[in-house]
């Protein structure tokens, strides 16, 4: 049978963000979110401690994440690979939607095409582990090597390709003005290296009125993992113009999830006990070859208050956003879209205290580059 | 080099730059002979490229402002033209050529498909140091085979600003092929971009040229048409896996500019020929990245000749060919003109050309195919038809039982490799036959060459039983852009040690989704059918997605030899390794 909502992952994504806009509540959101985990599990909406359960339980993840993709395999590498920044509240609402959408997608699949039997199911095309009598890529070398053995050439520039050079990149992939808070928010990465080993910095912030009134900056060495997922290791300065300046180590994980989701979770751990967790997912839907609907999540939960700078503990925010843009060239794309915010828990109890808004909707107007 | 930075602008309408202008071309030399002559009377018959030919021939690299799109850029040229001069040579002739250096940078030439030693077979930095700014090389080689071939530089992406040229060598006895006119058709690809950043934005955003890419709209449609199951089934293991099905190229008429013999289509090459004559197109296929679907409607080809070795006459509607790949095929026009028309894989663009009997006469240019999407097979081998795996699994196991190299092993074995983040996908059950034309070529309707039409006819001597086996297989991220093998790129590689004259089988996997002409310096590439008999000799052999091929060869020459992917930007990404003969 297929889910719909499951195998058209971009709708899967619009219900979310409709159910967001229109309701504003915390379990519709919920339930539209896990709506494939609910519905594969016939217990309907999960409440919010529900939910906290369920992403500390690490086991069950892992296995469903070991039997379906390459994308849960990352995860587990980077579990194995993190002593104690992401040790707790790892798992999100973005990452259990990726892994229900994954598994029963991926079960629909096998099931669906004819063409494919019985000893189809065991081929596993992408990711896994080498097998022990995986062959040897250097077995035929005879020890020989580019620069050593007969005929290399005795100078010391050998042949070099575009493999071994560094190539860098900057994404400005929102750079808006949102009218209703008169504030201009810049979200910008780039990354400076090779293939698979790079130099990334990723910057988000607030200008209001020509005054950088919040920004996060993250400086991190990414080094590709599986075809699809990077791990990424560095650090992350918060600065606030009304409060404290933050800086955490950061761990992150970054990729394409199946379905061409692009995922971006990061673990930090600060000062005095700190801990944080934001992840972040996008979705582009092509209508024509340069009309892109992108659709965007984003979530941060946080281990401690930390009053003087609005945040508090548990789920502190979730962001919802939809950008359609026209592409005049890849490299740049105004659009206007629309963005829903909400603060949750001790936030926006913090918030209400300052006589701020809890939850806003407004839209935007940007451009998205890269160069 | 500035000069390339400037962006195509976006005010030139879209029809004039893919369609190129009528006059382009070198602007530092004005081309005075345009169109083909009979052989006997003047030899300079192939386009824009002047003739050169005699056992010394000089060759001078240079920079020139080029202008082919309505854009003035700067190509790199060989005596000042593009394409670079045709050099027509004797078979048996001892040559030499003085190449002279006249830009600011090292540059190479490489003679493609030529048998010589590896210290004249032009990879810098492998067989010689290159040629420095300034500085001549010369070349001396005894030429030992004849037919068509090309020359290119081997040096960073100076190919793909035009320096490429045919290299034809006549038999010194006659010629079995007998024509009254000879034409090279030389195909290739320009861009306006410079090409390293062409390549940045690729490694940046892989489908940053495919404008094909699935969409709402053509769910919709496909839902209307074959109802929302199908649709969803259509698209379910492209996402799941993170792949295009319209993944047919890595760049599109959004950069490139399609040639025939440095004409753009609104250039329109001619060939003239008289009625009644029988006419030789040489097809050279000189692009950086593109495969071409070549027909000429109307007209049946007789396929004379493949990579420079003559083959039993097949007669075809169409072909592909990649980079690297040269076709020769007779004609015999019985109409006043005809369209040559060469469409690109991915179905953008086209080079285009015309074979008519006066200077006057045009014939209507087809429409481009639409585009196809990669099937399961391209993606996952053979999987609907296991039972034809089985009996080569059992030669396999009768292989391991008797140790002998007889038939080509069919186990499957995946680089410890290919399980990085270098790959993004393998095939376990890859197909092994060669009488699929390819994506967008299967029941077109026309009759399309395949590998399984090609028979050498003569000059495939070593009729011994391999004493070796290598397998690779060919590999890819097209997210991340890498191409690699057997999940290493060429800087993370080491080479591969070929017995000096030990007949060797080498076995080709691909694990990709897009073709690759695996071009093999310094040897050939007899490639061997489904049972393991030889069936015709290469230089560059295609491998199609999810295909496994095999081929032997016997390493005549020593040295430090190249073998990579001919597309350009595959080549240069890592899909290259170096090949020791001692």
């Amino acid at each position: 049978m297929i889910n719909p909502l499951n195998t058209l992952s971009a709708a899967g994504i619009l219900f979310s963000c409709s159910a967001l806009l229109t309701s504003q509540n915390v379990e519709a959101l919920q339930y539209s979110e896990q709506n494939a985990a609910a519905q594969e599990q016939a217990s309907g909406a999960m409440d919010h401690s529900k939910m906290d359960h369920s992403e500390m339980d690490m086991d069950a993840m892992a296995q469903g994440a070991m039997d379906h993709s390459k994308m849960d395999h990352s995860k587990m590498n980077m579990d194995a690979t993190d002593q104690g920044a992401m040790d707790h509240s790892k798992m999100n609402h973005s990452e259990m939607d990726m892994d229900a959408t994954d598994q029963s997608t991926m079960d629909h699949s096998k099931m669906d095409m004819d063409t494919m039997d019985h000893s189809a199911m065991k081929m596993q095309p992408q990711g896994g582990e080498a097998p022990a009598n995986a062959r040897d890529p250097h077995a035929y070398s005879s020890g020989y090597t580019l620069t050593d053995g007969p005929y290399a050439l005795a100078i010391p520039k050998r042949l070099t390709l575009a493999d071994e050079h560094s190539f860098w990149s900057v994404l400005g992939d929102r750079l808006e003005y949102n009218n209703d808070e008169n504030s201009t928010v810049y979200d910008v990465q780039g990354w400076y290296g090779t293939t698979f080993e790079r130099a990334v910095v990723k910057a988000e912030g607030d200008v209001v009125q020509g005054q950088l009134v919040e920004s996060q900056t993250e400086l991190l060495w990414s080094h590709a993992v599986t075809a699809y997922w990077d791990t990424q290791l560095g650090v992350r300065f918060d600065q606030y113009d009304e409060g404290e300046s933050r800086q955490w180590l950061a761990l992150s994980l970054q990729g394409l999830a199946p379905y061409w989701f692009e995922v971006d979770i990061g673990a930090y751990v600060g000062e005095n006990g700190r801990t944080a967790l934001s992840a972040e997912a996008e979705y582009e839907l092509l209508l024509t070859q340069r009309w892109v609907l992108q659709s965007r999540v984003e979530m941060s939960i946080n281990g401690k208050d930390d009053e003087i700078n609005g945040v508090g503990k548990g789920l502190s925010a979730l962001s919802a956003g939809m950008r359609l843009r026209y592409e005049f060239s890849r490299q740049f794309a105004p659009y206007v879209g629309i963005e829903w915010t909400q603060k949750y828990g001790n936030s926006a109890d913090f918030a209400r205290a300052k006589n701020e808004e809890v939850s806003n909707t407004s839209v935007v107007a940007g451009l998205r580059f890269w160069f | 080099m500035n000069s390339f930075t400037r962006q195509f602008p976006e005010s030139l309408p879209r029809r004039r730059f893919v369609q190129g202008l009528a006059i382009g071309g070198v602007l530092t030399s004005v081309p005075t002979v345009l169109h083909g002559a009979p052989r006997s009377q003047d030899l300079t018959s192939t386009g824009y490229a002047p003739q050169l030919s005699g056992k010394t021939i000089n060759l001078e690299i240079g920079a020139a402002p080029v202008n082919f799109t309505g854009v003035v850029r700067m190509g790199t040229t060989i005596n000042g033209t593009i394409p670079a001069p045709t050099i027509r040579l004797v078979e048996g002739d001892e040559v030499t050529i003085n190449v002279t250096n006249r830009l600011n940078v090292p540059s190479s030439i490489h003679w493609h498909g030529i048998i010589l030693p590896y210290q004249m077979d032009g990879v810098p930095g492998l067989s010689y140091p290159g040629i420095m700014p300034g500085e001549t090389f010369t070349y001396r080689f005894t030429l030992n085979q004849s037919g068509t071939y090309w020359y290119h530089s081997h040096s960073g992406f100076q190919e793909m600003t035009g320096m490429y040229g045919a290299l034809i060598i006549e038999p010194r006895e006659t010629d079995i092929i007998q024509s009254d006119r000879d034409l090279v058709v030389q195909l290739s690809d320009w861009t306006d971009e410079n090409p390293m950043k062409v390549f940045g934005k690729l490694k940046t955003q892989s489908d940053y040229y495919n404008f094909n890419q699935p969409t709402v709209q053509d769910f919709v449609k496909d839902v209307s048409r074959n109802g929302l199951n199908s649709a969803l089934a259509n698209r379910k293991m492209w996402n799941e896996m993170r792949m295009s099905p319209t993944d047919l190229a890595d760049l599109s008429n959004a950069t490139l500019t399609y040639l025939m013999n440095g004409t753009t289509p609104m250039g329109n090459w001619r060939g003239i020929f008289k009625p009644g004559e029988k006419v030789r197109l040489r097809f050279i296929n000189g692009s950086s990245n593109s495969f071409f679907d070549v027909r000429i409607p109307e007209l049946k080809m007789t396929v004379v000749q493949a990579d420079g070795q003559n083959i039993e006459p097949v007669s075809v509607d169409e072909f592909r060919f990649g980079p690297g790949e040269t076709y020769d095929v007779i004609v015999q026009p019985k109409n006043d003109a005809y369209t040559l028309f060469a469409q690109s894989m991915d179905r953008s663009g086209y080079a285009r050309g015309t074979l008519a009997i006066a200077e006057s006469l045009d014939a209507p240019v087809p429409a481009l195919d639409p585009v196809e999407w990669l099937t399961m097979s391209d993606m996952m081998g053979d999987m609907s038809n296991r039972s034809a795996m089985n009996p080569s699994m059992d030669h396999s196991q009768h292989n391991m039982q008797s140790g002998s190299l007889a038939v080509a092993s069919s186990t499957v074995r995946h680089a410890s490799t290919e399980y990085g983040p270098s790959v993004d996908m393998r095939v376990d059950m890859p197909r092994t036959n060669l009488d699929d034309p390819g994506i967008g070529l299967r029941k077109n309707g026309r009759r399309v060459l395949t590998l399984a039409d090609l028979h050498s006819l003569a000059g495939i001597t070593d009729h011994r039983e391999p004493e070796a086996e290598i397998e690779l297989h060919l590999t890819g991220n097209m997210e991340r852009y890498s191409w690699s093998i057997d999940g290493l790129e060429f800087g993370e590689s080491t080479p591969v040690h070929m017995k000096h004259n030990q007949r060797v089988r080498v076995i080709l996997q691909n694990d990709t989704m897009m073709t690759h002409p695996m071009h093999l310096h310094g040897m050939w590439s007899d490639l061997e059918n489904q049972q393991s008999a030889v069936q015709v000799r290469r230089h560059t052999i295609p491998v199609q997605p999810a295909q496994r091929i095999s081929f032997l060869t016997t390493p005549h020459d020593v040295g430090r030899w190249a073998w990579h992917c001919h597309l350009l930007f595959h080549m240069d990404a890592g899909m290259f390794r170096e090949v020791v003969v001692a």
